[in-house]
Formats: structure tokens, sequence, C-alpha cells
């Protein structure tokens, strides 16, 4: 078996591993954020105590805990988008629809696997200071805002940065509704030349510089927080 | 959505059986079950070599793990897809390739619950061990292994669960599994995919549901257990 890496590495296909590339970071970087700020406010409602709120977040996040992430976003993409009437439903296809709903219901997936981090986060942060917040005269939501939540990120953030690995990773299940993200671009780099070893190659190759900078990311800000929390 | 149910259960709970080849649900099942029950072994000797004291053992385990755990599950499918043909010098049904697939991942990420398993042993044990005359694999088998796979009862258990995610994406390669009936279904029905895939959906919710009860059933009962052990005069 001959191995032609550069015959890939150039020209049209280069453009494609390139777009590719681009649409995975984006629908990453999409998701993560939007994912991680649902995230923050379903664990401040939660904390509220209040028992419909309780209920619907706790339904909100079994859906996502327990079921396949591909299913969830079949949902949205099969589903959901018939419910809309027709004028809207010409729209979002004009619009990448694809993207819209992969973006989604991988930002509801992790922002629901996030705020269960948060959450044992929050429980490890000592009930009291709760109390001696409120007793110093803030709001439940100043009191959440500035003195739980900061807390509760410090312990989540190793959980919470292994969410944002497996996120990185899932972008990578967008292909099956047609997103032409990485996975995608190998799949029709390979049909299209038959060099199913470099196109896989270069891809995972790819895929590899990316978990791996998001695990070491997650290791520095590790060792900060640790140096941060000793002093 | 009951009619549906009414006609189409059969379907996603065991495919196009007796009629044709068991699918739906059941294989979901069975494609869980014998991934974990092969990468069980595996993930056992990663996850030793992964904690020895050897950087002979400690290199390659340390490289395939990151490398599995770096890669996308579908990338490791392909990859199955691309490389297992090649070894056999013919073609392999797609389920041989998923549970390939299923099986190097679960090796990597059961190694390191497994190395983590292995890690939280107190080193007083081994060293005890040790010195009333223990070789070190025996050490290993008799001392270190057995209670280290007991704690890891409930993360086995959660791994199981992400298996049983995981198989949704043989659905890619025809794996005729749970979400490739709701594919069929939804062509069959047209019209009303909401339905389908809610009801695919369910399936997936009361099988992995009831497993995430089970495992924190387990994590109680292994806590207790090695209370009750510390309670004896077990050091930690």
């Amino acid at each position: 078996m001959e191995i032609h890496l550069l015959e890939l590495l150039q020209g049209y296909y280069l453009q494609l591993f390139i777009a590719g590339t681009a649409m995975t970071l984006r629908l990453f970087f999409a998701s993560l954020f939007s994912g991680f700020a649902l995230a923050v406010l379903l664990t401040a409602l939660r904390a509220t105590g209040i028992p419909v709120l309780r209920w619907v977040i706790a339904a909100f996040v079994e859906y996502h805990r327990n079921v396949p992430a591909l299913v969830q976003i079949f949902v949205w993409y099969f589903g959901v988008s018939q419910l809309f009437p027709a004028a809207i439903r010409n729209w979002m296809n004009a619009q990448n629809g694809e993207f819209l709903f992969a973006y989604i219901a991988l930002g509801l997936n992790v922002a629901a696997y996030m705020s269960e981090d948060l959450r044992s986060g929050l429980r490890s942060i000592a009930r009291t200071q709760m109390e001696a917040a409120r007793a110093l005269g803030l709001n439940f939501t100043q009191a959440m805002r500035d003195v739980m939540l900061p807390q509760a990120l410090r312990v989540a953030s190793p959980p919470l940065v292994s969410q944002s690995l497996g996120l990185f990773k899932a972008t990578s299940l967008a292909m099956a509704i047609g997103v032409a993200e990485l996975t995608y671009s190998a799949r029709l780099v390979d049909s299209d030349t038959f060099r199913t070893f470099e196109a896989f190659a270069i891809v995972s190759v790819i895929y590899l510089v990316g978990s791996w900078s998001i695990a070491g990311l997650g290791y520095l800000l590790e060792s900060r927080l640790r140096r941060a929390g000793s002093q | 959505m009951l009619e549906l149910l009414q006609t189409y259960t059969p379907w996603l709970l065991v495919g196009q059986y007796p009629s044709g080849p068991i699918g739906g649900l059941a294989l979901t099942l069975f494609l869980a079950v014998t991934g974990l029950v092969c990468a069980f072994p595996l993930s056992v000797l990663v996850g030793i070599a992964r904690s020895s004291e050897s950087r002979w053992a400690r290199a390659p385990a340390f490289v395939i793990v990151h490398i599995v755990r770096g890669l996308p599950v579908l990338m490791l499918i392909f990859w199955c897809y691309y490389v297992i043909p090649l070894l056999f010098g013919r073609s392999v049904p797609g389920i041989a390739t998923l549970i390939a697939a299923l099986i190097f991942y679960e090796m990597a990420f059961l190694g390191e619950v497994v190395r983590a398993g292995i890690q939280a042993i107190p080193k007083g044990q081994i060293e005890a061990a040790r010195s009333l005359g223990l070789s070190r694999t025996r050490c290993m088998l008799d001392i270190v292994l057995p209670q280290a796979l007991f704690n890891m009862i409930p993360s086995i258990l959660s791994q199981f669960i992400n298996l049983i995610k995981n198989t949704s994406l043989g659905y890619i390669i025809s794996v005729e599994e749970l979400t490739y009936f709701g594919h069929q279904i939804n062509s069959t029905v047209l019209t009303r995919p909401m339905e389908v895939f809610l009801m695919v959906a369910a399936f997936y919710f009361v099988v992995c549901f009831s497993l995430a009860r089970l495992v924190g059933w387990t994590e109680r009962h292994v806590r207790r257990r090695r209370g009750n052990l510390i309670a004896q005069g077990g050091e930690q």
C-alpha cells in the first residue's frame, strides 16, 4: 500500500479539510458557549428550590443524559423542524438548517451534563456561605452570582473540561444530518479519491490536536486554580 | 402516538425477527453487552499497564488510551470499517465492525477506570502483601484487583450505559439496531417524525434511566461495604 498524504494536502481536498475543521470548530464553540450559559442558568434556577422548576429541570437533565446524542439530534432535525409552519421551515432550510439543529441539540445536551457538574460543585460549597451572604444583605441572585457560583465553578472545572472534550468529539455526530464538518469531509474525500487511509489519518490528526489541546488547557486551568485556591 | 406504538413496538424491540435477523433494542443490548464483555479483560490489562512501574508497559498503554480517547467514536468506527477487511482479507458485516470499534473505545475508557481503581488501593496493603512474600503478580491478582474491581462496579455500569448510547452510531453504517429502525419506521410512516423519534428516545430512556438508578444503588452498596471494612480495622 502506497501512502500519498501530500496528494490530499493541496488544492481542492485541502480546502475541504479546512472547511470541515472550521465547521467543527464553529459548531463546538457555539454549542459550548450557549450550553455553558444555559447550564449556569439551570443550576441557579434549580437551586431556588421552587418545586415546579426543579422537576422540569430534572426531567430536562435526565432526558439528555439517558438518550443517545444522535437520537437527540434526529428529534430536532426530523421531528421539531416539522412542527414549524412551512414558511419558517423553508427559510431554515435555506439558512443551513442542519447546522442550526445540530447546534441546538448539542448545546442543550452539553447544558444538561454541565448543569449536573455545576450542581454537584454547588453542593460541595458549605450551605452556611449562602446564609452568610444573605445575612450580609445580598439577595438570592447576588449571593448566587457573586458568592456561590464562582466557587462551584472552581470545584466543577475538571468535569466541565471533560464535558467540553466530549462535546468536541460529539460534533462529529452532526455529519449524520449532513453538516459538512470534519468527519463528513473525511468521508467525502474518501469516496472521491479512494485514499481512505490518508483521508482518515489527516482528519484523525486534526481531531487529536483538538482533543489534546482541550485536555492540555484543562490541565493548565486546573493547576492554576489549585495554586489560586491554596493561597 | 398510541397506535404508532402498537404497530411498531415489535420493530423497535426485535427488528424483523422472526422473519428476518434480530434487530432493534435486542440488537442494541447485544452489541453493548458484547462490547463490554470483550473490552473488560483488555481494559484490565490496560489499567495494569497504566499503573505499572515499568516504563515499557506504561508508554504503549498511555499512547493507546490517549489516541482512542481523543477521537470521536464515529472515527473509530470508520477506522475499523477500513482496517478490519484489510486484516482479514475479506469484508466483514457491519455488526462486527461496530463491535470492534466499541471494544477499542471501551478498552481505553474502562482502562482508565481500572487504573483509578488500582491506584485507590492503599499502598500499605501492597507493601504488606509483598513483605509477606507474595510475588508482584500474586499481589496484583489476589490483593489489588479483587478490591479494585469490586469498587469499580458502579463505574463499569456507567460505562455500560455509555456503550448502549454509543451503539446508536451503528445507524450510520447500517447496523439494524434501535436508531436504524427508528429511521425505517420514519420512512414508512413519513408524516409523523416527531412522534417516531420520541418513541425511539423513550425506548433508550427506559433502559438507560433504569440502569442509572442501578448505578446509584450499587454506589451506595459499595460505599457501605467499604465503610464496614474500614470500621473493622482495615486501614485507609
